[in-house]
């Protein structure tokens, strides 16, 4: 079972955060905000010196990576909002991540640099052009240390390939290819090629007035270049494979849970729909092999069925929670209401409660696990489950690829939690 | 960065102040101040709400109620709903609709979470609910039409959601697909049980004078061949609203009421309706102008509330609010146009909803007129001599509209 402490509060309070994503080591964590900018934390070195910051997370970089635009014809403004960073695999000592708001993905190179050349010829140390008469003699430049200073700059730009909203993208095992997926179609792009993408999955009805369904997530199979899932606000799950056909409208396999009749409400279709799809390797866990039901179902927000309609009323039936597993893929987790995030061991199906909040939780100490409650009595340490503030809600998560490291959005705070060293 | 701008306080205030100063006022307060709303601004709109329900009631507990509704005073007390106590505390903003329906509006969700909160003495269950029914002594019949006002009221909310969807920056299409086919579900559960048509039916009731307006151009109740649904929409818009307070809230697409004693309907059906509709793809048959310029001839008095429950008026009126009316507006038909000049129609084409791209009005102007014929519509509409000289007068308010 998980256990949680070193609560390490960050003061990154800018803006909303919109998307955190470990990188493939855990050695760097990007978030995204609805202001269009990245900060890329990096974990520091465990050092002799300081034995008890094992690993804590500073900023490395920030940089702006989107800006709002103003679609013309449409005379509407495409927001700067940073809805999905995926990383890339690295392979050499600089960075790569893609980043996309809801029209344009673009591709950044984050890389460092801590050393500059000095005693250039032609120019002296000031930058100033030196007269050319006047040099004697030649030298070679040497490299000279210098402050670290990271830089970000856009390799790649990735534009006017959808007219929906981008949702998801995904990076391929291959590293050469990456899907981007809107609301009605999905596309597949070669990362060295940005003026072109391939469509490969088109759900668009010829009359709009049939639209009855979208698609909420897509990921890759992370092995399988040519295998990857999509979601939709239906709640089902498609398979598809892209050798199949060009246009992978049919599925290979098709994955929905069959409803409850005894449970339908005017609310069923919404809250079935799927916000988030992972493979591992929603809260749903499908054996790829078996279609009909999914293998574990883990209730997330139990709690709230008694208010759906209210949820309904103030929007927030239709948040999308991220769930994320862990890297042995033991354990989920996501995120839920009144700033809790829920964990899920699948081992021994039990779950825990945490709260992520500044004022409940001191540095450094364990995190009390929280419990709500639906009605009747409340014992004491619940929470009522009228008392949820259903404005702090934890969308975004985001955990570590090889440690019990989690990063967990919280509207605008950041805070990154360790299990506790032994 | 500028965000196309909400419905505008200045085009509510001036419609509200032909009408209603003091809902211009609260309106303006709240429209004006979608973010950072100060808490003395806040307060005003409260204490002015405030001062509206003591005004038109001495009822103390009314009082109570609506404080603990501000969440000003909280106080032990019988609270309408709890979902109510959920929106106060994350700081929605109140705006006022009429005497005794409240409107919560959500600063930090542009797309416009509407809440109704009636303070009448009646709690409404909800499925979140299990609240206590009236102190009216209506028990035994409420417990009946519960579900039914639920489901009224979530069709409603629904209508409301997709009508705000073209507010947006650009709507959220899955919301908004969620959201429509959620409108589908109810309206095909209420066409099986006979819902449905009562509420068409209740539309196409003739017969208020001509001086008492509240007007559906259009409402089409059929029964297609295809497949045996009755899709149904109305168009609800005002003409000639010269006796009676038009209390138009821009964000639900203006509205005209007229009192009821007994029964009104408002408003959020309006467009929502006719692109509900569209998504039930009968587009090409049921035409609907969404400018609500279009006069018609139907005085319609809608009761929905008829449709759930054989319950008499008052409980209605309790239900879906009263609307007030004040005589001698001057010329609301200007005030109105003022109100629509800068409303593009085009927004209330589907795709726009959908989508927000703005693309040419699907349906000329004549077709209205076509939908209207015998073909089309329910013996009920037609039979009834009033739609007939109403069209001509359709077809010249629409020649206008048109400009043709």
């Amino acid at each position: 079972m998980i256990v949680l402490s070193f609560f390490f509060p960050f003061a990154y309070t800018a803006d909303i955060i919109s998307t955190v994503e470990f990188n493939y080591s855990g050695e760097l964590l990007a978030t995204g905000d609805k202001g269009g900018r990245v900060v890329i934390f990096q974990r520091e070195q465990e050092s002799k010196n300081r034995p008890l910051s094992r690993g804590e997370y500073n900023v490395y970089s920030t940089f702006q990576s989107h800006e709002p635009e103003f679609d013309y014809l449409k005379s509407l403004e495409i927001e700067e909002k940073i809805n999905k960073i995926r990383w890339l695999p690295q392979q050499n000592a600089a960075h790569f991540l893609l980043s996309t708001n809801d029209k344009t993905i673009k591709l950044w190179k984050i890389s460092e640099r801590d050393k500059r050349a000095e005693g250039y010829n032609l120019k002296d140390e000031d930058g100033r052009l030196r007269d050319p008469f006047r040099i004697t003699s030649l030298r070679v430049p040497v490299l000279m240390p210098m402050d670290l200073m990271v830089e970000a700059s856009p390799r790649r730009i990735f534009a006017n390939a959808h007219t929906y909203h981008i949702n998801s993208i995904s990076v391929n095992s291959d590293y050469e290819t990456y899907l981007s997926a809107d609301d009605l179609r999905i596309n597949l792009w070669h990362l060295e090629i940005t003026d072109r993408s391939f469509n490969i999955v088109d759900i668009k009805p010829a009359n709009m007035e049939e639209l009855t369904e979208v698609i909420t997530a897509a990921e890759c199979h992370p092995h399988q270049c040519n295998v990857f899932v999509y979601s939709s606000s239906k709640g089902t799950i498609r398979l598809c494979d892209m050798r199949a056909a060009a246009l992978c409208d049919r599925h290979s396999k098709f994955f929905e849970e069959p409803e409850d009749p005894s449970s339908r409400s005017f609310f069923s279709e919404i809250i079935s729909s799927i916000s988030d799809v992972k493979f591992s390797h929603s809260v749903k866990v499908w054996d790829l092999n078996m279609e009909n039901r999914p293998v574990e179902t883990y209730q997330v927000h139990e709690y709230l069925r008694s208010k759906l309609c209210s949820l309904y009323e103030n929007d927030c039936i239709f948040d999308k929670f991220e769930c994320c597993w862990n890297g042995s893929d033991s354990a989920i987790m996501t995120g839920s209401y009144n700033n809790f995030f829920r964990m899920f061991d699948r081992n021994t199906r039990r779950d825990i409660t945490l709260e992520a909040s500044r004022e409940n939780s001191k540095p450094r100490a364990m995190l009390k696990p929280r419990k709500v409650c639906t009605g009747g009595k409340r014992k004491k340490d619940e929470i009522s489950v009228d008392s949820l503030d259903f404005n702090k809600k934890i969308l975004h998560t985001a955990w570590h690829p090889k440690e019990n490291v989690i990063a967990v959005a919280a509207t605008n705070n950041l805070y990154i939690f360790q299990d506790k060293l032994n | 960065m500028q965000k196309r701008p909400p419905p505008s306080a200045l085009s509510l205030l001036q419609l509200a102040a032909s009408h209603c100063l003091p809902y211009a006022r609260l309106t303006a307060i709240c429209a004006g101040e979608a973010e950072g709303a100060a808490a003395s601004v806040l307060n005003q709109a409260y204490e002015t709400l405030m001062t509206l329900a003591t005004k038109k009631t001495r009822d103390g507990k009314r009082v109570e109620k609506l404080k603990m509704l501000f969440g000003l005073a909280v106080n032990e007390a019988k609270l309408t709903s709890q979902r109510t106590r959920l929106k106060n505390q994350n700081g929605f903003h109140l705006c006022r609709l009429s005497r005794e329906v409240y409107t919560f509006v959500s600063p930090s969700r542009m797309s416009g979470s509407l809440l109704n909160m009636f303070s009448k003495g009646t709690k409404r269950k909800f499925s979140d609910g299990g609240e206590e029914i009236s102190e009216e002594g209506l028990l035994g019949a409420r417990v009946a039409s519960s579900y039914s006002l639920q489901r009224q009221s979530l069709l409603d909310m629904s209508l409301i959601k997709l009508q705000l969807c073209h507010m947006l920056v650009e709507p959220n299409l899955c919301r908004s697909v969620l959201i429509a086919n959620t409108v589908r579900q109810i309206q095909e559960e209420m066409t099986h049980d006979g819902s449905w048509h009562m509420v068409t039916e209740a539309f196409c009731s003739a017969g208020q004078s001509p001086s008492e307006r509240l007007v559906a151009t259009e409402v089409l109740c059929r029964s297609r061949e295809q497949d045996a649904e009755p899709k149904v929409f109305s168009v609800i818009s005002y003409e000639g609203c010269r006796e009676e307070e038009v209390v138009a809230d821009e964000t639900l697409c203006s509205v005209s009421v007229r009192d009821t004693v007994s029964n009104v309907y408002l408003a959020g059906r309006m467009g929502q309706c006719w692109e509900k509709n569209e998504l039930s793809g009968i587009e090409r048959d049921e035409e609907v102008l969404e400018d609500s310029r279009l006069g018609s001839g139907e005085d319609e008095e809608i009761d929905t509330e008829d449709e759930v429950s054989t319950e008499g008026p008052k409980t209605i009126g309790q239900v879906f609010g009263t609307f007030e009316i004040k005589n001698g507006s001057p010329g609301p038909d200007s005030a109105l146009e003022e109100l629509f000049s800068d409303v593009d129609t085009s927004y209330y084409d589907l795709d726009t909803m959908l989508t927000g791209m703005q693309s040419a009005p699907k349906m000329g102007p004549y077709d209205l007129l076509d939908s209207l014929g015998p073909s089309h519509g329910s013996p009920s509409i037609m039979s009834t001599p009033n739609c007939r000289s109403d069209l001509n007068e359709l077809d010249h308010i629409m020649e206008i509209i048109v400009g043709s």
